[in-house]
């Protein structure tokens, strides 16, 4: 789609600019500055007021009732947590796992669900429901499932003679558990991402491969994978800005347990906000937001070439 | 154009000081003469003070309080700091006790008490954990709570064991469990703050050992990894996990499962709280003489002694609308028919902070008994988080990683020796 819209604007011939210039003085005129005002106030008192607060609150010891400057040692104190390096690997491996995992079951799923099957209406709202249901209701809800002794999947894989495993009792597997958790809950909506891309592929071309004798197989992978892309962006930004400030289902199925073996840098925050060292905590936030910068920006300027080059 | 972009800007940023987000004072206590007592939303708690208020206001006709409750744990300590630091306290509210009443800033936020006359009437070892400089802030909210061990006195006698004295013992006693096929110790990491007691219960011994613990450890002089006392409770929760005597499940059983195994005699040990008993006898009504409660053994048998957590405190805020009602009001909390009419409401969980004031003769034996500590010269210690500011927020956590084997003792104690350092920096202790 992106493509079609940006071909449109490189023909704009040259002779509209003047035009356009017009049209933005006649805005201007109609919409003056005082509009920006009762929005402008808005951002100012709501985001960047607290923005730049948090800035300085994190360079600072505070306990709510007051403040003592002390420069970077928030960050040294932040960055030296023995449990600090496993949230940030969690983190990471989280939200890529997650992402990744969205991406190709939101693909598959896609494609299934535009082709010509049974029951398609049916399942396709079947798959989308996961995404309409409170994240705590179903982290709640897998927590009970995944129980080691009484929970449902285990006493179900019993019943063919499988010993299942802890899942959110295990450290070494607790995070995964709460990963496919997400994915399960998540990929409803990369699949309807990809189905409006699927969907949005003119049926000409398909037509002409099938006349130059194209399989399923190259049909796919020449047209289809190519002419998706921008849904699999639109997936990636979203799901892996979600996987990497991801807390909700984290802290319902586990709380970062046991012990620290699932813990996020969004729960390590928490937690510090919640024992009352307020500046650590706000320190800890910048360090999420630098993170989060980090990946994400460099990411989407490439995705924005890749699309560009199309 | 009238205006350029930039005085908008300037424009909007000199108008914020003025609109600028104030707090919401002044609402707290109410007026027309109610008066508001906030409490943390614990049933037993919202039961004893709801009982304690209807007989206040029937006792006296100058003054009406009503209750307020408010979460517990964490939650509720940033709630509670978040109201007296925007003025927003109701007269007299509930709330912990030692390190962290020292984190509320009292000399900034409360009334000082010490000219009330139940002040004189304490037990000794209450008003250090409500005072700061000699001035005491706070009025004991009910009877004591002790870390221990709850035991099934069933197993004993079929397996002809005693109470044990020393740890070694205790390990005894608990193998002897185990091979009779019950868990020997009942662990509980699904509800993480449990994991806590075979250390936090312990600190009778490490101060029998070291009576100066808790000052070397406020000033940084001493920590759990280099005092070899404090180091073994850290060991004790390897040694459990390492040898198989807890439950399978350990790792995601819940309190109230651990309580049922005990109750049931599945299990035969647990460590907690004595307020357990609460919830056996909600749960478990018909098994509440089944179990009893001895103190966490440490090496030596002739110091055996128990580890008491003290009451909440009531306190007054500095911003109080009505100081004459809350005092008069705390008052009664520290009256013998004050604490009786609470124990209507729900029981206490062990003997008063009132020199004065027995416990109700309709007790449990297991609570009953806990009356023997406190009458030994020398056998009741307050938990460490009464006698120091100094408490780390991942003990717990730490304490789990070190239960499932991914860190071992000496690691996990060096972990929380370096966790308190955040507390005591925030709290602003010398020589951190």
């Amino acid at each position: 789609m992106t493509a079609v819209v940006s071909t449109e604007l490189r023909a704009v011939p040259a002779g509209r600019e003047n035009g356009e210039r017009r049209r933005s003085n006649y805005l201007a005129k109609a919409y003056p500055l005082w509009y920006y005002l009762p929005a402008g106030l808005l951002f100012l008192v709501f985001f960047a007021i607290p923005t730049f607060a948090s800035f300085f609150f994190s360079l600072t010891r505070w306990s709510l009732f007051d403040w003592e400057f002390i420069g970077f040692e928030n960050f040294r104190q932040f960055l030296s947590e023995p449990q600090l390096i496993g949230s940030l690997r969690n983190t990471v491996v989280y939200a890529f796992l997650t992402s990744g995992a969205k991406v190709v079951l939101g693909m598959a799923l896609g494609l299934l669900l535009t082709s010509q099957i049974r029951a398609r209406g049916l399942l396709r709202s079947l798959v989308f429901f996961p995404v309409l249901v409170s994240t705590i209701g179903v982290g709640v809800m897998f927590t009970t499932m995944m129980h080691p002794t009484d929970g449902l999947i285990n006493t179900a894989l019993a019943v063919v003679g499988i010993e299942g495993p802890k899942w959110l009792a295990d450290p070494q597997l607790a995070l995964i558990s709460v990963a496919l958790v997400d994915i399960w809950k998540g990929v409803g909506l990369a699949t309807v991402i990809y189905m409006a891309g699927i969907v949005a592929v003119p049926a000409e071309y398909y037509e002409a491969a099938r006349v130059d004798g194209a399989g399923a197989w190259s049909t796919f992978r020449r047209i289809t994978l190519p002419l998706i892309r921008p849904a699999t962006f639109t997936v990636i930004t979203l799901s892996l800005i979600g996987g990497l400030r991801s807390f909700d289902l984290i802290w319902a199925m586990t709380s970062g347990g046991p012990g620290f073996a699932s813990d996020v840098i969004a729960s390590v925050v928490y937690k510090q906000y919640q024992a009352g060292f307020y500046g650590l905590s706000t320190a800890g936030n910048v360090v999420m937001f630098l993170v989060v910068m980090l990946i994400v920006v460099p990411l989407n300027y490439f995705m924005r070439k890749a699309e560009v080059d199309q | 154009m009238a205006f350029s972009r930039r005085s908008l800007l300037m424009g909007a940023g000199s108008a914020v000081p003025v609109i600028a987000i104030t707090g919401c004072g002044g609402s707290g206590g109410g007026g027309g003469g109610t008066v508001t007592f906030l409490v943390d939303n614990n049933p037993n708690n919202i039961a004893a003070s709801e009982s304690l208020i209807a007989a206040f206001n029937e006792s006296q006709t100058d003054y009406e309080f009503t209750m307020e409750t408010r979460p517990g744990g964490t939650e509720g300590d940033n709630l509670v700091k978040t109201r007296l630091s925007t003025q927003d306290m109701p007269d007299a509210f509930s709330y912990n006790s030692g390190s962290l009443f020292q984190a509320i800033r009292p000399v900034q936020n409360l009334l000082d008490l010490s000219d009330q006359p139940w002040v004189d009437r304490l037990a000794e070892s209450f008003p250090d954990s409500v005072s700061v400089d000699g001035k005491v802030y706070g009025v004991p909210h009910g009877g004591s709570n002790s870390g221990g061990v709850w035991y099934h006195k069933p197993t004993y006698e079929e397996l002809g064991l005693e109470v044990p004295l020393t740890w070694d013992d205790f390990i005894a006693n608990a193998e002897a469990a185990k091979s009779a096929g019950k868990h020997g110790v009942i662990q509980s990491y699904g509800e993480t703050y449990t994991s806590q007691f075979l250390v936090l219960a312990d600190f009778h011994n490490v101060a029998t050992a070291n009576p100066d613990f808790a000052e070397q450890y406020t000033a940084n002089e001493v920590g759990f990894a280099d005092d070899p006392t404090a180091f073994r409770s850290f060991e004790h929760v390897e040694q459990i996990t390492k040898e198989g005597l807890v439950n399978e499940d350990y790792v995601s059983t819940t309190l109230e499962q651990a309580l049922a195994y005990l109750a049931t005699g599945e299990g035969a040990h647990y460590p907690f709280f004595a307020s357990g008993i609460s919830e056996i006898e909600a749960n478990h009504p018909d098994q509440l003489e089944d179990v009893g409660f001895f103190a966490l053994p440490g090496d030596d048998a002739a110091t055996n002694g128990l580890t008491v957590w003290l009451p909440n405190g009531i306190y007054i805020p500095g911003t109080a609308e009505n100081p004459e009602a809350a005092k008069a009001f705390l008052a009664f909390v520290a009256s013998a028919e004050g604490l009786a009419a609470m124990a209507e409401g729900a029981q206490p969980t062990g003997p008063y902070m009132l020199t004065d004031v027995p416990l109700p003769d309709d007790v449990p034996t297991a609570i009953r008994e806990l009356q023997t500590y406190f009458d030994t010269e020398g056998a009741t210690t307050p938990a460490l988080e009464f006698v120091s500011p100094v408490k780390g927020p991942n003990l717990e956590n730490i304490l789990i990683e070190l239960g499932t084997g991914s860190i071992d003792a000496k690691t996990a104690a060096q972990r929380y020796d370096q966790d308190v350092e955040k507390q005591a920096q925030q709290l602003g202790l010398e020589g951190w």
